[in-house]
C-alpha cells in the first residue's frame, strides 16, 4: 500500500512510546488490529495524540493517517488536541450529578487543574467519582471516589524537587525511576565504571577528599567511616543503607528513593566495593511501600543487567542487595537499634562502645551511611573528591537537601549548596504561604530545634547551626505561622517521643512520660530537669534529643 | 592492666575489667539496680553512670570498659543530677516498698518523686498469682531486663519471658500474657534470685507480707548444699520461726552464680513435713 503523510514528525518521546508498543513488524505490510493499544501508548506517555506521533503510527503499522486519525478520535479517552499530562475526569453522569459533583467540578477548575466531564465512572456507590489521569513514563490513573477537593488536590499536588544546584535530584522527577535504560542515558553506572577504575583505596581516598558528612543527623565524616570498616580483619563486612527515614517533617530520602532508585543501588555498590562488602542491606521504612518497591525493582533490574550478583560488571565483584522493610518504630532509624532490628530483635539501641565499624550488624564491621549520604558517593567520583570540597564551604561540603514543608507556598525537597541562607532556601519554594507572616521555623525535626525570623540570614551549614544552638539534622524547615497553635505543636513532639522510645533505659522511658505530662499540666519549671537527664544518661540519641524541640522553644519562642 | 584515674585517684584494673570495677577498687560506692555479677550488663537503668573526660554524654560505670588513662567523675552535680532523677522517675512510676536498695538510693541523691504529681502515670496493676511456687507483681517492675537474661542465655536458657511493648507500656511477659503454667517456665525461680525489687516473690514471703506477718528481722539465713543431685547447689535456708520462707543461693557460688533448679529451689517441703500432732510409738 501506498501511504501518503503529511510532513509532521513524532518527537523523540512520541517514537519510543509507538515503537515500544509496536514492536517489530516481523514481515508483515499491515498490523491495523494494534492501531488502539498504540495510540493508548502515546496517549499514556504524552496525554495526546499530535500529529507527529499520529503519521509515526500509521508508518509503523503500514495504516493510512486519516484511518488512524478516524480511530483516535472516535474514543472519548483519546485526544487528538493538545492537553496538559496530568487531567481529571470527573463524573457528570445521573449518580454523581445529585452528589455534588458540580461543587467538585467548581472547585477543581479554581485550583488550576484541568477537568473533564466523564460519563459514568462505574463508582456510583461512592459518588461523586474523579479519575485522576497522569500521562508519562510511568503512567497512572487513580479513581477517586467520594472524591473531595482535598483528596483530589493530594493526588494533583505531587513534590516539589527544586533547588539552584541540582546535583542529587538531577533526575528525580525528570526519568522514569523504573527503568535502568533511563537512569543510564541520564549518566548512571559511570561512577561506579569510575570506582572501578580507581580500585577500593582510591574510592576511600576521593571520599575522604571530598570532606562528606553524614546527612543522617550526626554529621560523622564519611570517608573514615569506610576507611575504618575496610581496614578490619574480622570477616564478613557489611554495608547498610539506613532509609527508615522517621524524623517528623522529613521526606527527602523517600523522594531520593521514589524517584531515583537506580542512583542508591548504585551508590551502594560503589561503598560495598571500597569497603569489600559482598551483602548488603537497604531498611526501608514500612510507611514507605513506594520507596521500597522501586529499590526492589531497581535491585531485580540491575541484578538481571549484570550489575548486581556473582560479577558485577565482570570486575569480579560479588554483592548482593537485600531490601529490609521496617514496621512502625522511629527508633529502628538509631543506626545500632536497626542492627537489632535485622537480627530479628527488638529495635533497642546498643550501648555504643563498640562502634558499628567494629561491631555492627551481627556483630560485624559494619558501614552505615543514611540514603542522602549514599547519594553523593556517584558524584564525588564523577567530578573528584577535591572538586566537590569546593561546593558549599570548607567545613560543609557539598549541597543538601531541605524538606519544606508547613505555612511554605510550594511545600517540597530542595536542594542548595551549603552556605546558602535560610532566607534564601525559602525564597526557592516561593516564601511563606499566602503572605503570612512567619512565627517559628522547625528546623532539624522533632529532635532539631525551633528558631525565629530572626534566624533567617543563618548561613545553612553544619557549623553556622551549632553557633547558634541549632541543628541541620535531617534537613527539616518546617515553617508555623501566627496561626499556628505553638503549645500544641509542642504537645504533640512530646508525645511523639513518648510514643516512640523504646523504653529500654529509664532516662528516656520515664523521662518522656514525664516530659509530656508536665507540659500538659504547664508546669514549665520540671522539663529543665527532666531534659537533662534525658540528654546526659539516656542510651541513644532518641532519649538525648528528646527535649531539644521543647528546650528550644522555651528559649526562642515568646510564648511563654 | 589499665590504670585510669577516677575522682582524682589513680586506680589500675585488670583488662576487660569495668568502671564499676575500677570504683569499687577504689572504694567508691556506685549505686546499681540492673547489674548483678552473674549477668551481661544490659546498662538499662542508668543509675551507675559517671562522667567521662571527653564523652559527651554521661557512661554506665557497671558496662563500660575501664581504658587507659581515662579520667572519671562519679559525683560531679551532673552526675548527681542524673542518678537522682533516674530514681526519682523510678519511685514515682513504681512501687519501690520492697526495693531496699532503690530506697536507700533515694534518700541519698535527695529524690523527691512527689514533684511529678498524683497524676503522673504509672505501672500500678493487679498482682499475677498464677501457681502455688512465686508471684509476679509488675507494679514493683522497673525492667531491669534481669528477670529476662536470668531465664534466656544467661543462665536458664528457658526463654518462658522476654520484654514486650514499647517504650513506658514496656513489660515482662509470657507469649500474650500466658499464665505461667502455659508457659514455658520450668520453675526454677532464677528470675526471682536476681529480681531487685521484689516484684518477682515467693508465694511463702508474698502470703506472710500480706497478712503483716514478714519479719526479716526475725529470720535467720543458713548454708547447706541441696541433698538432691550430685552438683552440690550451696542453698540459703531463710527461716522464719521454724519454716523455710525463702531458698536463695550466693551469687558469688562458683556452683551456682545465684541460681538453682527448680527441686533446689522450691523443693523443701519435706524438710518440714511435721505431723499435726506428735504421734509416739511407743
Amino acid at each position: 500500500m501506498d501511504l501518503h503523510f503529511t510532513s509532521a514528525r513524532p518527537t523523540p518521546e512520541e517514537r519510543a512510546a509507538v515503537d515500544e508498543a509496536a514492536g517489530d513488524a516481523n514481515g508483515a505490510r499491515t498490523r491495523r488490529h494494534l492501531v488502539l493499544p498504540v495510540l493508548h501508548a502515546v496517549q499514556d506517555r504524552i496525554g495526546w495524540v499530535s500529529g507527529g506521533a499520529l503519521n509515526y503510527v500509521g508508518e509503523r503499522l503500514g495504516v493510512a493517517p486519516a484511518d488512524v486519525y478516524g480511530v483516535a478520535t472516535f474514543y472519548a479517552s483519546l485526544s487528538t488536541t493538545p492537553r496538559d499530562a496530568r487531567v481529571v475526569h470527573v463524573c457528570d453522569d445521573i449518580a454523581c450529578m445529585n452528589a455534588g459533583e458540580a461543587e467538585l467540578r467548581a472547585a477543581l477548575e479554581t485550583s488550576g487543574a484541568t477537568v473533564l466531564r466523564s460519563p459514568c465512572l462505574g463508582l456510583c456507590d461512592r459518588a461523586p467519582a474523579a479519575l485522576v489521569e497522569t500521562a508519562g513514563a510511568t503512567p497512572s490513573a487513580t479513581a477517586i471516589a467520594p472524591a473531595t477537593p482535598a483528596l483530589l488536590s493530594d493526588t494533583l499536588t505531587p513534590t516539589s524537587i527544586g533547588g539552584s544546584d541540582l546535583r542529587l535530584l538531577k533526575r528525580a522527577g525528570r526519568i522514569d525511576p523504573e527503568s535502568l535504560d533511563a537512569y543510564r542515558a541520564h549518566g548512571g553506572y559511570l561512577a561506579l565504571q569510575k570506582a572501578f577504575e580507581l580500585g577500593p583505596k582510591g574510592v576511600i581516598a576521593e571520599i575522604v577528599a571530598s570532606n562528606l558528612l553524614g546527612r543522617g543527623g550526626a554529621a560523622f565524616p564519611t570517608g573514615r567511616k569506610m576507611e575504618a570498616v575496610a581496614g578490619q580483619s574480622a570477616q564478613p563486612h557489611y554495608l547498610i543503607c539506613n532509609a527508615d527515614e522517621s524524623e517528623p517533617g522529613t521526606f527527602k530520602d523517600r523522594v531520593l528513593m521514589e524517584h531515583d532508585p537506580f542512583a542508591i543501588v548504585e551508590a551502594m555498590t560503589i561503598a560495598a566495593y571500597a569497603i569489600g562488602c559482598e551483602h548488603a542491606f537497604v531498611y526501608v521504612r514500612g510507611e514507605y511501600p513506594l520507596a521500597a518497591h522501586r529499590l526492589e525493582n531497581a535491585i531485580a533490574r540491575a541484578r538481571a543487567a549484570g550489575l548486581l550478583g556473582d560479577d558485577v560488571m565482570r570486575r569480579g565483584m560479588r554483592l548482593e542487595i537485600e531490601v529490609r522493610r521496617g514496621a512502625g518504630a522511629y527508633i529502628c532509624g538509631e543506626e545500632t537499634a536497626l542492627f537489632n532490628s535485622i537480627e530479628g530483635k527488638r529495635g533497642e539501641p546498643r550501648n555504643k562502645p563498640p562502634f558499628p565499624v567494629e561491631s555492627g550488624v551481627f556483630g560485624k564491621p559494619t558501614q552505615i551511611n543514611n540514603v542522602e549520604t549514599l547519594a553523593n558517593l556517584p558524584p564525588i567520583l564523577l567530578e573528584g573528591g577535591a572538586a566537590y570540597a569546593c561546593i558549599g564551604t570548607p567545613n560543609s561540603t557539598g549541597t543538601r537537601l531541605f524538606c519544606l514543608s508547613g505555612a511554605i507556598a510550594r511545600p517540597g525537597v530542595y536542594e542548595v549548596a551549603h552556605g546558602t541562607t535560610l532566607r534564601a532556601l525559602i525564597d526557592l519554594a516561593g516564601g511563606a504561604r499566602n503572605g503570612s507572616a512567619i512565627a517559628a521555623i522547625l528546623l532539624g525535626g522533632a529532635a532539631g530545634g525551633f528558631v525565629t525570623p530572626d534566624a533567617m540570614a543563618m548561613p545553612l551549614t553544619f557549623e553556622d547551626a551549632r553557633a547558634a544552638g541549632a541543628t541541620l539534622g535531617s534537613g527539616v524547615v518546617m515553617l508555623f505561622d501566627e496561626r499556628a497553635d505553638m503549645h500544641a505543636i509542642l504537645r504533640r513532639i512530646a508525645e511523639f517521643f513518648r510514643e516512640e522510645s523504646c523504653g529500654q533505659c529509664v532516662p528516656c522511658r520515664v523521662g518522656t512520660v514525664r516530659q509530656a505530662e508536665a507540659l500538659e499540666r504547664k508546669e514549665y519549671s520540671l522539663l529543665d530537669d527532666i531534659g537533662r537527664v534525658m540528654r546526659d544518661a539516656s542510651i541513644c540519641g532518641l532519649g538525648q534529643t528528646a527535649a531539644n524541640a521543647i528546650e528550644s522553644a522555651r528559649k526562642n519562642l515568646p510564648i511563654w | 592492666m589499665v590504670e585510669l584515674t577516677i575522682d582524682g585517684l589513680s586506680v589500675s584494673v585488670e583488662d576487660g575489667a569495668t568502671i564499676l570495677d575500677a570504683c569499687e577498687r577504689a572504694q567508691i560506692e556506685t549505686p546499681t539496680l540492673c547489674f548483678l555479677e552473674s549477668l551481661t550488663p544490659v546498662n538499662a537503668c542508668r543509675v551507675c553512670v559517671v562522667e567521662l573526660e571527653g564523652s559527651r554524654v554521661l557512661v554506665p560505670a557497671c558496662a563500660r570498659r575501664a581504658e587507659q588513662g581515662m579520667k572519671i567523675q562519679t559525683d560531679t552535680p551532673r552526675v548527681r543530677h542524673s542518678r537522682k532523677m533516674v530514681l526519682e522517675f523510678l519511685a514515682s512510676s513504681v512501687d519501690l516498698s520492697t526495693a531496699p536498695d532503690a530506697q536507700r538510693y533515694c534518700e541519698r541523691y535527695g529524690a523527691d518523686p512527689r514533684r511529678y504529681g498524683t497524676e503522673a502515670e504509672t505501672v500500678a496493676q493487679p498482682v499475677k498469682i498464677d501457681n502455688a511456687l512465686y508471684v509476679r507483681d509488675y507494679s514493683k517492675c522497673i525492667l531491669c531486663y534481669k528477670c529476662v537474661e536470668a531465664c534466656g542465655a544467661d543462665a536458664q536458657n528457658t526463654f518462658a519471658i522476654a520484654v514486650a511493648g514499647r517504650g513506658f507500656n514496656a513489660h515482662i511477659s509470657t507469649e500474650y500474657d500466658v499464665p505461667l503454667p502455659d508457659s514455658a517456665c520450668v520453675y526454677c525461680g532464677n528470675c526471682i534470685g536476681a529480681c531487685p525489687t521484689g516484684a518477682l516473690m515467693f508465694s511463702s514471703e508474698h502470703e506472710l507480707r500480706e497478712r503483716g506477718e514478714w519479719n526479716e528481722a526475725a529470720q535467720t539465713q543458713t548454708d547447706t548444699i541441696c541433698s538432691y543431685c550430685g552438683v552440690g547447689c550451696t542453698l540459703t535456708l531463710h527461716v522464719q520461726e521454724n519454716s523455710i520462707v525463702k531458698v536463695m543461693s550466693p551469687v558469688e557460688n562458683g556452683t551456682t552464680n545465684g541460681h538453682l533448679c527448680v527441686k533446689g529451689r522450691f523443693g523443701y517441703q519435706y524438710v518440714q513435713n511435721r505431723p499435726a500432732d506428735d504421734v509416739s510409738s511407743d
